[in-house]
């Protein structure tokens, strides 16, 4: 009752092609906007913002990129913490070399490096598809892990290898507190989603996906498939980037290449697959669900047990909780929470009747 | 000098690319049959060494704990068949990849819980640092060994699906799921009977690795090693997995030492998947896999 | 969905808030650990001495002044992001705050260095850690205590030196420099490459791929190279590996010397008889018969409180080097309650309390640990103390020692630390302490 859509008909295109077309979803969208940008600013502390909220958003950064990729475009790639790694240390260098660039210049230009790593690395795929592009971007993982760990130059020649990131100043204003972080990230985030919304619903999106269900028919019908599919490594690549800077310079403050293994790739894969492969609000679900299960089963671990069970124990029960949790979502329902959450509306438009 | 040394590079280099395709051969089986990629082998390659050792630790005859580390891993693919297989029968590549992702840190949670996390010591009783004198080159008897070992694996599986009755069932099984169910292959027990083979080879691969490495954690990494050797190899080929791991183990240390210097050294990582990558660029399927065909 | 999110996000609430008001009158003492993920055989023994060190200074002691300490472990896994999230959580229990942090891992270090000079909470990284903070005068609230990366560097070309009689004798010797591809293997690099100008000796550096499980080309190729000497700069798994496989390429194990971080029976044992006669350097003298162990078993360990199995006691260098872990702490924590009081002490008194630190043969005495750990003294300037090392050599059953308390040579490292520091200070901007 409350989510009817009968009575909103569209007088105009431009009004039938709009992003939020149905009323309650554009009320929903914008409480949820004033929730992320007025209420938890109010509410949360600063441990909860600055070591949950603000990760957070800087991977399900990362997870919009990725899902972009492998959930529109169907390429699957491993490599997303790769390119992470190039957005950070490019937004580094720029700015170590030329102090006077703001911040933001040195984001976009990291992100921008790295769509055009992401670019030559994808270059495979016009040839191989499938579990075997995924390979050739594990090769992309490797090498540039190896990369910027040999050559001192991405470190400026720091001998212990880990870079710092510079203080960031807005306008001069400093943006070092938590509190400021999380609505610098949230900005940037709600800006790149609402990109890769309204992506998807334009001419390239349906390229992608015509590409990504079946690329000769796709290849048949005229879509030209290297620039779709490298454009498509480019811009998740871009995101990735982006999300790469993010996290050196607000998550962590500095940043080895370490912190840009396999198991960040992984992890990042995760994310789209249990929050949902193309959709966007599936990126924060996914993302929310991966950071969030390993604190709260640290939590209950060490109320429920007190000294009892030692943090080791705990710590593998966590491994086999993830695992199960995966293989369960994947088997109630592959396409993820996000398709839960649409199931959940399609329920509300008809509540309070059953069908 | 120089023509001993490269010998003995080339040569090791093979023996360790023999260790590789003993890992690889799990994967191809159960791709093999089932056409999901397991990515859980080298979980599945922990459990089992974690197992035989402690169980050896706890004094038992070392017969009596093959027998047991045998029955624990048939019953772990009958409880992966029924609890992750069965529900996902007809799903996308990717959703069975994600779930074997899922699997391999379950069965990597499981495997420390249950015996724990420390190193342990892993003494077949062959010693690691004997070596046959050839010229110049010392080539160490225990990667011999081990390479025999694997190529006696690889020789009895090859025989096992070109001849035995389960053998054929099995393939039919890779080919087609739902034409093999209508001759009457019964899809279930083909795939225990699958996951078994692939856990008895983790066996044997974590046996080997474990005596080499020290039976820890970190033998789970060896199976993102073993990916290359069948990109190289194919998916599909029980050959074609050695081949590849003779490819990649003599390529990785070949670079490492010739052409390592002029990059800064330390290329083993990624070096693999170059090699791979040039490989799919010419020949997507592999040298030995199945040619891959699309119908729109 | 909506529903789990919400019980999800107010349970971790709910329990931060339940367990903020356990701690109340005691030293808070947080555990960083990590025992599990690659590095947690390494990680669970030092966890465990640590926390063994505390609950027997409880139990025999009542606490430092009085006061109890309390603890919390934390699992980090040895993730960076993990740790920034445990070190938040917990940098503000107990009723006066944090009293330190040990991160046990140098990119953890790192992750947080920017953050304690603003919480006011000390950092020890001991043996680890960031290099150049040895300079306390840029890096007020960062204490490489005893040895950092580069002072143990000198203090290993020394030990060459003495073997073959003298520091005169190193010219014209081979010297192969085997480590781990990282930042953290690659920071004795310029240190090493320093001392090899000063004392004519040749070096060629041979780098591992993470994580080590495969070294049979790297050392193939030291083997072409024909080194005298090998230094051993690795961690987890490549240190067993490595001592294999100098092994099946013919380099005999006396000839390699390793690092702090490559010297634990988690890297002999392993390794078998390819280990007998490896030599490596130690931050605390070989053995258990000292005071401060027969005071765990006792207190602790036979009152059935033990952290882990006794046997890690014995068997495990890196459980005696998570004791000293709890050495230090409560060092700092014991002279800090000299100056400020017997109540829970706060991280920025705590801070004081390592500066002043008092390490003499009296103190060590009484608190059991005499021999066990040098005589160094910590200044407002210098965070290190230039401790000196011992040498231990692995006979096939346990570490016995090689040599004796060696001492490093600030000559060469200090300058160097003040240069880099230097840097860092103009890059942030900071005004030198320490007047």
């Amino acid at each position: 009752m409350i989510y009817r859509e009968a009575g909103q008909f569209k007088t105009t295109y431009k009004s039938d092609q709009a992003i939020l077309p149905i009323f309650q979803d554009r009320i929903a969208m914008v409480l949820m906007l004033l929730f992320a940008f007025i209420i938890i600013p109010i509410f949360a502390n600063d441990y909860w913002l600055g070591s949950i909220l603000i990760p957070f958003l800087a991977l399900s950064l990362a997870a919009l990129g990725l899902n972009v990729l492998t959930g529109y475009a169907g390429q699957i790639s491993l490599g997303s913490a790769a390119f992470m790694a190039v957005g950070a240390f490019a937004a580094f260098n720029l700015q170590v070399r030329v102090p006077e660039v703001p911040f933001l210049i040195a984001f976009l230009w990291g992100g921008s490096c790295s769509a055009a790593v992401g670019i030559i690395f994808g270059l495979p795929s016009l040839r191989i598809k499938g579990f075997y592009l995924a390979v050739a971007t594990l090769a992309a993982q490797f090498f540039i892990e190896w990369l910027f760990t040999h050559f001192d130059w991405f470190t400026n020649y720091s001998t212990s290898g880990v870079i710092t990131a510079p203080p960031m100043q807005l306008f001069g204003f400093a943006i070092d507190n938590p509190l400021n972080k999380y609505f610098l990230v949230l900005s940037i985030v709600a800006l790149c989603a609402f990109g890769v919304r309204n992506l998807a619903r334009s001419e390239i999106g349906r390229a992608f996906m015509a590409v990504r269900d079946m690329d000769i028919a796709a290849e048949a019908i005229g879509i030209n498939l290297m620039k779709t599919k490298l454009l498509a490594f480019g811009i998740s690549s871009f995101l990735c980037g982006l999300a790469g800077a993010l996290w050196a310079y607000v998550v962590l403050g500095t940043v080895e290449p370490q912190a840009f293994d396999i198991a960040r790739s992984f992890e990042i894969l995760f994310m789209i697959v249990i929050g949902g492969l193309g959709s966007v609000s599936g990126a924060f679900l996914g993302a929310g669900f991966m950071i969030l299960l390993p604190i709260l089963l640290n939590n209950i671990g060490s109320v429920i047990t007190g000294a009892a069970i030692s943090t080791e124990t705990i710590a593998h029960i966590e491994y086999m909780v993830f695992g199960a949790f995966i293989i369960f979502f994947l088997i109630v329902e592959p396409n993820g929470l996000a398709r839960l959450w649409q199931l959940g509306k399609e329920k509300l438009r008809l509540w309070p009747f059953p069908y | 000098m120089d023509f001993w040394f490269f010998i003995e590079v080339f040569v090791g280099g093979l023996l360790s690319g023999v260790m590789y395709s003993l890992v690889a051969l799990g994967f191809v089986l159960i791709f093999k049959a089932s056409g999901i990629f397991n990515f859980a082998q080298g979980a599945m390659v922990l459990f089992a060494a974690l197992t035989f050792v402690r169980l050896l630790e706890m004094g038992l005859p070392v017969l009596l704990v093959l027998a047991i580390t045998m029955g624990v891993m048939v019953l772990l693919a009958i409880a992966i068949e029924k609890v992750v297989l069965r529900p996902l029968v007809n799903q996308d590549l990717i959703i069975l990849f994600m779930a074997t992702i899922g699997l391999n840190y379950f069965i990597e949670g499981m495997a420390q819980l249950v015996w724990d996390s420390n190193v342990h010591v892993l003494d077949l009783g062959i010693d690691e640092y004997v070596a046959f004198e050839i010229g110049d080159a010392f080539i160490n008897k225990f990667d011999v060994w081990a390479a025999l070992i694997a190529g006696g694996l690889v020789l009895i599986l090859s025989l096992f699906f070109r001849y035995t009755v389960i053998g054929r069932a099995l393939r039919a099984v890779a080919d087609d799921h739902q034409a093999a169910l209508s001759v009457g292959i019964p899809l279930r027990t083909i795939w225990i009977y699958v996951w078994t083979t692939a856990g008895l080879v983790a066996l044997v691969a974590g046996i080997v690795w474990g005596s080499k490495l020290g039976v820890q954690f970190a033998i789970s990494a060896v199976a993102l090693k073993a990916i290359p050797v069948l990109i190289i190899g194919g998916f599909t080929s029980v050959p074609g997995a050695i081949i590849g791991g003779l490819i990649v183990g003599c390529g990785e240390k070949l670079a490492e030492v010739y052409l390592g210097g002029f990059v800064g050294g330390a290329i083993e990582n990624w070096f693999p998947y170059m090699l791979a990558l040039i490989v799919l660029m010419i020949r997507p399927e592999g040298l030995f896999g199945e040619k891959i065909i699309e119908r729109v | 969905m909506t529903i789990f999110k919400i019980i999800s996000r107010t349970i971790p609430f709910l329990t931060l808030f339940l367990m903020g008001t356990a701690f109340a009158a005691e030293h808070f003492i947080p555990v960083t650990s990590y025992r599990t993920g690659p590095y947690g055989v390494s990680g669970a023994p030092a966890a465990n001495g640590y926390v063994d060190y505390l609950k027997m200074i409880n139990a025999r002691d009542g606490g430092v002044a009085g006061v109890k300490l309390a603890w919390e472990e934390c699992e980090t896994a040895y993730k960076p992001d993990r740790f920034v999230e445990c070190y938040e959580r917990l940098k503000n229990k107990g009723e006066a705050g944090a009293t330190l942090f040990q991160p046990l891992g140098t990119g953890l270090t790192y992750s947080v260095i920017d953050r304690v000079a603003k919480d006011k909470i000390p950092l020890i990284t001991m043996g680890y850690g960031r290099t150049d903070a040895s300079d306390g005068r840029v890096f007020p609230w960062v204490f490489p205590l005893m040895v950092n990366y580069w002072s143990l560097s000198t203090a290993k070309i020394k030990y060459i030196a003495s073997l073959e009689g003298g520091l005169d004798k190193l010219k014209g010797l081979k010297i192969a420099n085997v480590y781990h591809d990282s930042a953290y293997g690659k920071e004795t690099g310029p240190v090493l490459k320093k001392q090899a100008e000063m004392y004519g000796f040749e070096l060629e550096g041979f780098p591992v791929a993470h994580p080590g499980l495969d070294q049979k080309a790297t050392w193939l190729n030291v083997r072409r190279y024909k080194p005298d000497y090998v230094i051993l700069r690795g961690w987890g798994v490549m240190n067993q590996t490595a001592l294999k496989e100098a092994a099946r390429a013919r380099i005999p194990a006396s000839k390699i010397v390793g690092v702090t971080w490559s010297c634990s029976e988690l890297d002999t044992i392993p390794a078998g008889k390819a280990s007998i006669g490896y030599t490596c350097a130690s931050m605390i003298n070989p053995g258990t018969h000292y005071q401060v162990f027969q005071d765990i078993i006792k207190h602790v360990h036979d009152a059935g409180n033990g952290t882990g199995p006794l046997e890690e006691m014995h068997n495990q260098q890196l459980y005696r080097v998570g004791v000293l872990m709890g050495i230090m702490t409560v060092e700092a924590i014991a002279k800090a309650t000299e100056k400020y009081g017997n109540k829970p002490m706060s991280g920025e008194q705590v801070r004081w309390g390592i500066e002043n630190m008092n390490l003499d043969d009296a103190r060590l005495e009484k608190m059991g640990i005499k021999d066990f750990i040098p005589n160094f003294n910590v200044t407002c300037a210098d965070h290190e103390g230039s401790a000196p090392v011992k040498f231990q050599r692995w006979n096939g059953k346990a570490f016995e020692p090689a040599s004796d308390w060696v001492a490093t040579d600030q000559n060469i490292v200090r300058p160097m630390i003040e240069a880099s520091a230097a840097g860092y200070a103009s890059e942030k901007s900071i005004a030198l302490s320490c007047n």
